[in-house]
Order: C-alpha cells, then structure tokens, then sequence
C-alpha cells in the first residue's frame, strides 16, 4: 500500500512537471531551465537531470509515433565494448518510452539487440540479446508490461554501418526500440 | 518472346555458373622442412579426352598439408609410369625421397581404372601400390584417396584430403538484397554444392558424425531457430522454436545428442537435446551468459564459452548420461577473451577465439599440458573448425572488406587462403571422416 502511495505521489509530480512544460518538446541536449530546477528536488532527478529531456512519455499521443520531433523519434541506444551496461544519458530515452507503452498497454514493441563483427558469432548473439535485455528490464520496472515487449538479438548479423573500423563498431553495438505496426 | 528467351538465357546462366562457383585456395605460406616428392604425371590409356590431372590434384592436397613439397613438373628428370620403369640413382641424386607413378585406363564401360605406385627412392623399392576403379565423376574423389594412402604411409597419420566443409556465404542478388546460403565443398574448394538459400541470416553450421546431415541456425522466420537437413535429399526438420535464442547447435560425436544454447528460461543456458525424442536437458545454471557448447569427443563432457567470470572465458563440464555431472571448471586464464572453443578429434587440443591486444585471432591450448599458443596474424579471426585428423584448422578471417577462410596447420607452418570469386565465405567446419555419397 505505502508502495502504491509513494507510486501515485511520483506520478503526480510527473504529471505537473509535464503540465509546467507545455511548450515545444525539447531535443535531447536543449537546455531548460525550468525543468532543470524542478527535476533537481525529486526522485526523477537522474532520468531529468542536466540534459533537459525530460518528457513525461504517458502525456505523448499514439500520434507522436511518426512525430520526427517527438522524443520518442529517439529509437537506438548504443553500447560500449562487451558491455550491456545501459548508458547513463541513454536511461531517460528509455523512460519517454517507458511511460509511453505503459500509458498505452495496447501497443507493442521489439528490442532488437546487435553487436559489432568483431569476436564469435554465437558469443554476439548472446551478447545482443543480454544489451536488449537490460533495456527490456528497465522498461518492465517502469510499468510496460511483458507481453508489450519481445526481444530478439540478430548479434552481427545485421550492421547499420558496415566498415571494419570504431567508427562502425560503435554505431553497431546498439539495441533497437521498434513499434510494431508503426 | 525475345524478352522471355533472353530472361530465360540470362536465369539459366545464372544457375549454371552458380553451380561452377568454388572457393578458390592458394598457399600463402609454405612449410620450411617439408619433405621432396616428385609425381609424374599419370599416364592416359583410352580413347576418349583426358581427364582431370591427378598429379595437379594429388600435388595440391600434399603441398596443403605443409609436410610435402611436390617437385614443379618441369623439374622431373624423366617420366615414368611403372615402378620397374624408374632409374633410383638418378632421382636419388636430385635428393627427392619419394616417387609416385601411375596410369589411368579407361574402360569400355566409360569407367576408369586408376593404377599407382608409392616408391621410396632410396631404398629403390615400393610402399604402396593400388589399383582404383573410378567414374569420371569421382576421379577428384579417387585423387584424394590417392594423396591420403601417400600420406598414411609416409607419415603414419590419417589424411583429410576426402572430406568435406561446410560453410556459409553471403552474396547480393540480381536486386541487390543479400542472399545466404549453407554450401558444402570438397576439402580443396571444389564441387560446390548449395543446401539451403535464404534471404536471411544463416549460421553455426555443425556436421552430424555420419557426415549426412547439417544443422544450423536460420533467422528466416525473424528470429533464430535451429533446423537440420539431410545434405543429400535436402530433407528439413526444425529442431528448436522456443522464445528467445535457438542458437550454436553442435552435434555429439556419437550422433544421440545436440547440444545448443538456449535462452527460454531467462538468460542463455546450454542444454543437450535428444535428437530423435526431442527431450531437453538443461546443463548450465548461471546469471551469465552461457553458449558456444562443444563436445569433448567420448560425449562425456561439453566445453563452452560463458561471461560467469565477468569476461567471455572457455569452461569444461562433465556430463553424466548426458546429465550435469560436475560444477564447470574454467580452463583459459590468457587475456581477457577466450570464445567459440572446438575440439580437436583426438581431444588433445582446443582451439578458439581469442583477443589480444584488440586484435581478435585463433589460439590453441593444448588441454594435458595447458600450453597456450596464437596460432593466426589477422584482426577478425573467428570459427575455427579442425581438420577431422587434427593437422589444420579452417578459420573465418576478413581481408580487403571481404570475408574469406584460411587454414593453418597446428603447428602454424602452413597456411592456405580459400575465397570466393565474389561475397564473403564464413564460419567454416571441417566434416568428420565419412561423407556417405
């Protein structure tokens, strides 16, 4: 009961942190000094923090699926060497989309997670799956629910850039949030 | 109609030099030490054309070895084609240990009767001399048959020279959209055969021991699933469907059992499955990544590769009637990546991936004295694969943005590069003995 409390209480400041922030969704990176001190004094300060992109995902309409300005538009999250360890200014992507599926339990997605060339196949299969899982994980810990979202790993199968380089390797350790039907 | 003869012209061009594709090899490093052997051309007894050279086809496989270097044909000091035809002293003065002589007559059947002699130049006697019926079809077949008898009775190993790898390649079709495809070939890159085309990703191709049957992961529904097909009637089964991966099927070297990864309850875990009841075993239980499973090859313990450490390091567990039998012990301790272990026949060595100072390349540990040695100089080295006697290992490795397959031989001495006229060849494996044809 204290749990589902301390639940409605965050939703509430949510709900006014988005009400305060009525004009043009920010892009990630853009500064507001509006949000900034408010994120500040409450327990979202970590997904809000500095970078400004705090949207609340439960205010978005289905519509801002195909929104290119939408925060939701923000669709790869990219990963470090061997690692499924969730970037820091990756967590408040992936909570617009978060409280986006759970505000709209009726829509799905795919975590698609990929990995770079390097090193063994099956060993980046495992490793593609495990980088979506963390996001998967995050996002069932925010209210989606579990059959909102499947995961699947293509490993290297399927690089986005295709040299033989950082430059490429970096941009193909990524995991994909594909709407299904969008 | 012009247009439907020239499309039809075109397709049927397509197909045909499909079927003609092969890997090409070329011997990029020889050995120091290999031994002189001098073969002399067969000679042909028939009327119709001359087939295939089985001096060019046996020189190759023993040159491949790294333990052979065949004389140039111009440096033959005479051309015999018996035994009680050869001079010893004068091949003894060109310090050419071995001779081999034959004849190849053609029967009225439109068959071939292939006779050869193994002579040792400096006793002046023979080793071995058999006499082969072949077809015109099979003559590689009996060429290879021909460099394994040499090479078991000049070094008392088994040869490998009449198997078979599969592999898989990635190509664009006429519209530009990547085609995979599982294709098998002679141990030398010829007589390619397609088993399985698709327009998406294939991989980890494992052969059954009998040599009849593949499996391999096919991503064809949109997410991995494990198949296995007959090579010969392309007879297909679909092996595993579960939620999340059906990944890195490897066959028992008893053929009972597959064991493949699998991620249904949670994470990636091994398990073994029966593969004519289909029921699982669960091996592996840990928060970690598990997968990459190999048989040790009693069937009694599977190496695999697993991040329970906090790196990708290779372990070994025993099983017990195919059930758990010990905790996993760890076996690689050198740098910090160590993936895709495969077990030589013999059981002696285990080869894999392994990560040196950002370089990924093939290393070998040998299991009863733990020595540790890179045997490969590239960057993307990956799938090593043993030759069924254990001399070479087939790798995947990346040269000129493109992917080709080199073998090395265990001691690192020779080594071979085998490509593709066009597209990437990867993830290589050597079949076992037998290919039943």
């Amino acid at each position: 009961m204290i749990k589902l409390m301390r639940y409605f209480v965050v939703l509430t400041v949510v709900v006014t942190l988005a009400g305060c922030n009525l004009g043009p969704l920010k892009k990630r990176g853009q500064k507001s000094d509006a949000t900034d001190t408010q994120v500040e004094d409450n327990q979202f300060s970590k997904a809000g923090d500095s970078t400004g992109a705090f949207t609340a995902g439960d205010k978005l309409e289905v519509s801002s699926l195909n929104d290119p300005n939408s925060p939701l538009s923000q669709r790869v999250l990219y990963f470090e060497l061997d690692s499924s360890q969730i970037k820091d200014e990756d967590r408040d992507i992936i909570t617009v989309h978060a409280e986006f599926l759970a505000s709209h339990p009726d829509i799905s997605i795919v975590l698609e997670g990929h990995a770079d060339e390097r090193g063994s196949r099956e060993y980046n299969i495992a490793l593609g799956e495990k980088r979506a899982k963390a996001v998967k994980q995050i996002m069932t810990l925010q209210g989606v629910a579990e059959k909102q979202i499947q995961v699947i790993s293509f490993g290297e199968e399927r690089p986005v850039a295709l040299g033989h380089d950082d430059s490429a390797w970096n941009l193909n350790r990524r995991v994909e949030i594909l709407y299904t039907g969008y | 109609m012009i247009r439907n003869s020239s499309l039809f012209i075109f397709l049927w061009l397509s197909v045909s030099s499909l079927a003609h594709a092969v890997l090409t090899i070329e011997i990029t490093q020889g050995s120091e030490g290999a031994q002189p052997i001098a073969i002399v051309p067969f000679e042909w007894v028939g009327k119709g054309t001359r087939p295939v050279s089985l001096k060019n086809i046996i020189a190759a496989d023993l040159q491949r070895s790294g333990l052979f270097s065949p004389l140039a044909e111009q440096d033959l000091i005479s051309k015999p084609h018996q035994g009680s035809q050869v001079d010893y002293k004068t091949w003894r003065a060109l310090n050419v240990g071995y001779l081999v002589v034959g004849k190849i007559h053609e029967l009225a059947d439109g068959s071939f009767q292939v006779q050869f002699q193994l002579l040792d130049v400096f006793k002046g006697s023979q080793l071995a001399g058999y006499s082969i019926r072949s077809l015109n079809s099979g003559l590689r077949r009996t060429a290879h048959h021909i460099s394994d008898i040499i090479y078991k009775t000049i070094t008392g190993e088994e040869g490998a020279f009449n198997t078979h790898i599969a592999y898989i390649t990635v190509t664009r079709d006429e519209n530009n959209k990547k085609r995979y495809q599982l294709a098998i070939a002679d141990a030398d890159g010829y007589n390619e055969k397609i088993i399985y085309t698709s327009p998406q990703p294939l991989m980890s191709p494992s052969w059954s021991p009998d040599g009849t049957r593949l499996a391999y992961v096919s991503f064809l529904n949109g997410r991995p699933e494990i198949f296995v097909q007959n090579i010969f009637s392309s007879k297909k089964e679909k092996l595993a469907s579960f939620q999340g991966l059906n990944n890195a099927p490897r066959w028992s070297p008893d053929g009972k059992y597959l064991a493949l990864t699998l991620s249904k309850d949670g994470n990636p875990e091994i398990y073994v499955m029966n593969v004519n009841s289909h029921k699982l075993t669960r091996i592996t239980r840990s928060y970690a990544i598990d997968t990459e499973p190999e048989w040790l090859p009693d069937s009694k313990g599977l190496i695999f590769t697993s991040d329970r450490g906090g790196s990708p390091q290779l372990y070994e567990i025993k099983l017990n009637n195919y059930k758990p039998g010990n905790r996993a012990q760890r076996l690689t301790f050198e740098g910090n990546y160590n993936a895709r272990p495969t077990v030589s026949a013999d059981g002696r060595y285990i080869a894999m991936v392994h990560r040196s100072q950002g370089q990924f390349r093939i290393a070998v540990l040998e299991r009863e004295s733990r020595h540790f040695s890179v045997l490969t100089q590239g960057n993307l080295d990956e799938s090593p694969s043993f030759a069924p006697n254990g001399r070479m290992i087939i790798y995947a490795t990346e040269e000129k943005f493109r992917g080709i397959l080199s073998a090395v031989s265990v001691d690192g001495r020779a080594r071979q590069r085998l490509s593709l006229k066009k597209g990437d060849v990867r993830e290589p494996v050597w079949s076992p003995y037998q290919v039943n044809k």
